[in-house]
């Protein structure tokens, strides 16, 4: 069965970054995928809550930072009578290595997954060198 | 293109967090795990139950919602993304595929009426509780 192979429980961020936070809220870090495509990188995080009013993008030298804030949406007068996840902030912290394209860096929110694309820098886009046989 | 994960390195070692992994581990392994993908919570009140569950990306034409009696089944699946030539993962954490969830619910459910909302990736099934199973009020008279 194909569910068998997913990571069920939401992993919890280990220390938030940048200190505690004054709220007391539990943060979670996003499953993420990474595709390294020719001209780009792009960044997919699952999390579920957030929408593009409530994501932080910050690019601080090469340390990428996506943060998403989540509002609980706790039913009234009712009783919680199964509780399987619980409800927090994202937080997922990167260290690029390579140069990226800073003014052409693009982010969409859709579903709760956020798609962020990180344009190469022209200098560390491969070039392709011909080799010319000798005469 | 070389990415570390800042989280893992440059903190001090958490002596927990290798419990918790092996606990996770060890748990996948086991027919019984805590509860199965994708998470629920569930509220209840004497008239309906709320249901909530996390499952972002999925296209919400595909999510089907099926009720009998106490039982609530969720269903639905996201597609991987597609590669093309040349392009490949540096990580790939994100779930993809099918999934079931079956839920009992604390009472019976009025079938004709369950709603559902999807956003920010959340789905929110709102089941009202069966009219025959609704608690009746008992008025005192007084002598």
């Amino acid at each position: 069965m194909a569910s068998t192979t997913k990571d069920v429980q939401k992993k919890e961020a280990e220390t938030p970054e940048k200190g505690e936070l004054t709220r007391e809220r539990k943060v979670y870090s996003p499953a993420v995928d990474i595709v390294e495509r020719k001209d780009d990188i792009v960044v997919i995080a699952d999390m579920p809550g957030v929408d593009e009013k409530s994501v932080d993008i910050t690019l601080q030298k090469n340390i990428l930072t996506i943060y998403g804030r989540v509002e609980p949406d706790v039913p009234e007068k009712h009783t919680l009578s199964l509780s399987e996840y619980g409800i927090g902030d994202y937080q997922r912290v990167f260290t690029l290595t390579d140069e990226v394209d800073r003014e052409r860096i693009e982010a969409t929110v859709k579903n709760g997954v956020v798609r962020i694309v990180l344009p190469k820098a022209d200098i560390v886009k491969t070039k392709k060198i011909s080799v010319k046989a000798e005469a | 293109m070389v990415w570390s994960d800042f989280e893992r390195f440059g903190r001090l070692w958490d002596p927990w967090a290798d419990f918790e992994r092996m606990r996770r581990a060890l748990y996948r392994w086991t027919t019984a795990p805590f509860a199965e993908f994708p998470l629920v919570n569930v509220w209840a009140s004497g008239e309906e139950a709320i249901v909530t569950t996390e499952i972002p990306g999925v296209d919400p034409q595909s999510i089907d919602i099926s009720v009998t009696g106490k039982t609530l089944t969720i269903r639905g699946s996201r597609d991987p993304e597609e590669l093309r030539d040349g392009e490949s993962y540096h990580r790939r954490e994100r779930w993809t595929g099918q999934f079931t969830k079956t839920i009992e619910m604390p009472f019976a459910i009025e079938a004709g009426t369950v709603e559902a909302k999807f956003s920010k990736g959340v789905l929110r099934i709102i089941a009202p509780r069966a009219e025959a199973e609704k608690p009746k009020k008992i008025s005192v008279k007084s002598d």
